[in-house]
């Protein structure tokens, strides 16, 4: 019997993760764990499942059996009055607690697992903690990622090296977010009151099977275009993250445009834009004069405005119109109207953005 | 003072539902603007699976999607849900116990009346600047910065419904506690007035938190104090915890009432007594109990920290246990009986699975780790649809079946009644079944679209066509209830044959006394008990008397018109010359009609025992 029992809870998780995997895209569906906390959350919903899949299978048996078996055969039968079975109530008290603790323990440890944050509070000579730390900004529809420790800034589209902890402080600076990368692991909210802090982990082989891109979501409600407030993140290797910081750290200056048509856009840039977005990725400027998204690397993004693919005809359509791809944005109506020669100027000195040579 | 039977003419009537105190008259009023909120939810969640139909949908626009997702939930929880129990609590709690109607008939009908205007005043939002947009639950960082007065129509609006509420839940708990027939102890009651019991005292306490938080927050929209201004020391997870210490136990208010529906649908189609009555009653209570433990697991991502979360994890566990329990005994219930399917036992089989499969994912949702994947993201959707649409809806949908002769005298067409539920049951679960996937696959709530390419097309797709089929079984029970209206065919005291309780031994509807000599309660299933030996009436406990009745008054409405009034001068104060004035106006109404109230002696009438025995015999306890 205990024999049996097993067997039957074995092949029952077999059969969930078979039915679960490949369910969802690998860079969004948390079905598709790429990372130490997406797996131990995906281990815990396999475990709910499999027990919860068994109390169902229980109550439909009894279910089925009860409403094919007590029919009304004829008019006049009067059933027995029961009052009730202590044993089987102490039967249907007693199993569901037990399953409980059996979900209950690992929950508990999973919980306390996923908010140790300590490395993040160990400083080291400099000041500065070994673990990466990412300070993620949520904006009404727009994301900013600081990296404390290298001294740089950048937006929309995060930046980590595979296969080790990336610590996380969250806060808002307008409404209330929420940060999350399904495939990377559960969410936390971006409050506008303190500092939360959390920390993910992004495997290179869940990163290749992405393709190198995990799709992050807001997922608390912030306004008309909380649906549009994606962002992207961008999974490397420990060197070719080293790289990636080195390049950033390299822009001290506003990177000088080098085409004729690519100057005129900076002119235009720097008349119109320059307020709002910062093009070069020092942390210098405090906050609260970052009002739109940092733009040092834009033409190496992987999306205009979090959700446009990226091509300079979808700039254009941008820089035309903002409210029309994310109503209620705080960009649309800050700057003049733009000629078509001036858009196509601004595009092409966008789009040379880049910061990796 | 037979006037029950007089035909009325239609101002007449009005004038008899505007100004009556009666229990069952009220609990028409609620069925029909219940109902009516039911169908203007219901018209928002369609316009809600249009627009998700297909990714990149243009049905409506961002903003208006956001007012229709925080309407459809608003509508839904408040002036649907809500109104509808208390329905059926109003038409049946006063006659399950043995009593002539509620302990406070004024305040019953007061209670509507607020409930009502303030339903009709949240949902002028629609025609007068804008509809609230910051979801139902309002969080205060987007509520505060929310442009429109849509935020103020929300907190003027549902402050003035929750006070009718509180007044109705404080109104049932002292009628449970002091009008009970003789005999009717405790643990004889029947498991709906049981729930109405625990369900009142829930909202006893879970309605003042509510209160707080609205009040802080109108405060803060209207005169500039900082209760949620950050930059100014407030702090917006105040407003979470007030709002979830009142909104946990809110689903437990609904849901505890549709468990005492279906109590009582086994039990009467089965033929046979509730299993474990005792262990039923003690699992009510607990589960009212715990309601009250476990609010910040919808907090589980704000940062409450791990210990926070382990606790309240376990704690919502827990809550799977005497809610199993009772499942297991509904079951028992039919086992060994003889069960007929009626369209009332329909939705309670069908209630079983339903309401399991969101209970189970309810226990996911508990563990704190896991749940950081599934928060706000359709799989919660999906959870909390299953469990009150599985739950409270179909408890809705069978009580109105189930009640429907009781109320009115009538009996809805069984095979429409039977379409209905097959359609909706269909449509229910092709809605939300796919929505746990979507949600594990990466889709967050309350977005008003999604771009191709991420894999959420289908699943979308499909759940946008069961709406139809819930949308098509509600047009068919409309037209159920016009035919079975216009038909208007009498029926008897039991038209189910098989009716266990007090209300089922006296005549459909009720006359406005309901009970002509209280009857002599002898154990659980009283009326069952009389039948079984052979008697087809109560056996009076007092000799027939006159009876104190209440007179009708139209105090209740305009005390409510006096703070709806109110309501809109406080919304306008700050921007018009006017606003002021509407403000001290409408208080004026409300308080002087407070006053009134206050003043002047109202004693009621009698009805003289010679009048009672003029009147039909069926209609009252036999003598």
């Amino acid at each position: 019997m205990k024999m049996l029992a097993k067997w039957r809870l074995l092949s029952l998780f077999a059969m969930m993760a078979l039915v679960l995997s490949g369910c969802g895209e690998p860079f969004l569906s948390t079905l598709r764990p790429a990372g130490e906390v997406a797996q131990s959350q995906y281990e815990l919903m396999l475990l709910s499942t499999a027990i919860m899949v068994g109390v169902i299978a229980v109550v439909t048996i009894i279910f089925i059996y009860v409403i094919m078996k007590f029919r009304r055969k004829n008019d006049n039968e009067i059933p027995k009055q029961v009052e009730g079975s202590h044993k089987l109530e102490i039967l249907w008290t007693v199993i569901p607690i037990l399953l409980l603790l059996i979900l209950a323990v690992p929950t508990v440890a999973a919980t306390f697992k996923l908010a140790d944050v300590s490395p993040m509070e160990k400083k080291n000579a400099d000041g500065k903690t070994d673990a990466l730390v990412v300070n993620v900004r949520a904006n009404l529809y727009w994301w900013e990622f600081e990296y404390p420790n290298e001294e740089i800034i950048t937006s929309q589209d995060l930046v980590v090296p595979t296969d080790e902890k990336v610590y996380f402080n969250l806060k808002a600076s307008d409404v209330k977010h929420s940060f999350w990368i399904p495939s990377a692991g559960g969410k936390m909210d971006t409050n506008t009151d303190n500092v939360n802090k959390f920390w993910l982990e992004f495997d290179s082989k869940g990163a290749d099977e992405a393709g190198g891109l995990f799709y992050g979501k807001c997922a608390e409600l912030c306004g008309p275009s909380h649906a549009l407030m994606d962002f992207k993140v961008k999974a490397l290797s420990r060197a070719e993250f080293d790289q990636w910081v080195a390049d950033m750290k390299a822009v001290e200056e506003p990177v000088q445009a080098e085409t004729q048509t690519a100057q005129q856009g900076q002119e235009i840039f720097n008349n119109s834009c320059i307020g709002c977005h910062a093009v070069t990725p020092a942390n210098t400027a405090p906050e609260a004069a970052r009002v739109g998204p940092n733009l040092t690397n834009f033409g190496e993004r992987s999306r205009v405005a979090g959700v446009l693919d990226m091509s300079e005809e979808n700039i254009k359509k941008w820089l035309e119109d903002p409210e029309a791809y994310k109503p209620a944005n705080k960009m649309t109506g800050k700057y003049p109207e733009l000629s078509d020669t001036e858009l196509d100027a601004l595009t092409e000195y966008l789009m040379g953005l880049k910061v990796q040579k | 003072m037979s006037t029950y039977a007089q035909k009325k003419g239609f101002g007449a009537v009005l004038w008899d539902y505007l100004t009556t105190v009666d229990h069952k008259k009220i609990a028409i009023l609620y069925l029909i603007a219940g109902g009516f909120f039911f169908i203007l939810g219901g018209l928002e969640a369609l316009f809600i699976r249009i627009q998700l139909a297909v990714p990149n949908n243009d049905f409506v626009s961002a903003g208006f999607y956001n007012e229709i997702l925080t309407m459809h939930g608003t509508t839904m929880i408040f002036l649907a849900a809500m109104p509808l129990v208390f329905a059926f609590m109003n038409a049946v709690m006063p006659l399950q116990i043995g009593a002539r109607d509620v302990a406070f008939p004024f305040l019953n009908s007061l209670g509507f009346w607020l409930f009502f205007f303030g339903g009709v005043f949240l949902n002028l939002s629609w025609f007068l600047g804008g509809a609230p947009d910051a979801g139902w639950t309002s969080y205060a960082s987007l509520a505060m910065a929310s442009e429109t007065h849509g935020i103020d129509f929300y907190a003027l609006g549902l402050q003035i419904s929750g006070a009718g509420t509180l007044i109705g839940g404080i109104n049932f708990l002292v009628t449970i506690v002091n009008m009970r027939a003789p005999g009717m102890t405790y643990m004889r009651m029947p498991m709906f007035t049981w729930a109405t019991f625990v369900t009142s005292a829930l909202i006893l306490f879970a309605f003042p938190p509510l209160t707080v938080g609205l009040f802080l927050l109108i405060f803060d929209r209207m005169f500039g104090s900082n209760f949620f201004d950050v930059a100014n020391g407030g702090n917006t997870i105040i407003w979470e915890h007030l709002f979830w210490i009142f909104g946990h136990p809110e689903v437990y208010i609904l849901i505890l009432p549709a468990f005492g529906i279906f109590s009582e649908i086994f039990a009467i189609f089965s033929r046979k007594r509730l299993f474990g009555y005792s262990s039923m009653v003690f699992a009510t209570v607990l589960i009212g109990f715990l309601g009250f433990m476990v609010w910040a697991h919808h907090m589980f991502t704000t940062g409450l920290g791990p210990i926070a979360n382990a606790i309240f994890a376990v704690a919502t566990m827990a809550i799977a246990v005497p809610t199993g329990i009772k499942i297991f005994n509904w079951m028992f219930t039919m086992w060994g009986g003889s069960i007929k399917f009626t369209t009332p036992m329909l939705w309670a089989v069908a209630f079983i699975p339903s309401f399991v499969a969101g209970g189970v994912t309810g226990v996911m949702l508990a563990s704190a780790a896991a749940d950081y994947q599934y928060h706000d993201s359709y799989f919660v959707v999906a959870h909390f649809h299953y469990v009150i649409v599985g739950g409270v809806v179909f408890a809705l949908f069978a009580g109105a079946h189930l009640y429907w002769p009781k109320m009115f005298g009538t009996m809805l067409n069984e095979t429409l009644g039977k379409v209905t539920f097959w359609l909706f049951l269909i449509g229910f679960h092709l809605t939300f079944f796919i929505q746990h996937f979507l949600g594990l696959m990466g889709m967050p709530r309350r977005i008003f679209t999604f771009l191709p390419g991420q894999g959420l097309e289908t699943g979308n797709l499909i759940s946008s066509i069961g709406a139809i089929f819930m949308a098509i079984a509600t047009i068919v029970l409309l037209i159920n209830v016009i035919m079975t209206q216009v038909k208007n065919e009498k029926v008897g005291n039991d038209p189910w044959g098989d009716g266990r309780t007090l209300e089922w031994a006296i005549a459909s509807p009720p006359p406005f006394y309901n009970f002509k000599q209280l009857p002599l309660v002898r154990g659980l299933d009283a009326y069952w008990l009389e039948k079984m030996e052979g008697k087809n009436g109560m056996t009076p406990a007092e000799p027939l008397g006159d009876i104190h009745m209440p007179n009708n008054s139209f105090i209740p409405f305009v005390i409510s018109l006096g703070l709806f009034i109110a309501a809109f001068g406080a919304m306008y104060r700050a921007e018009t010359s006017w606003g002021l004035l509407v403000l001290i106006l409408g208080m004026a109404v409300t308080l002087g009609a407070m006053f009134v109230r206050s003043i002047k002696d109202d004693h009621g009438f009698h009805i003289h025992k010679e009048d009672l025995m003029d009147d039909d015999n069926d209609k009252g306890v036999k003598a």
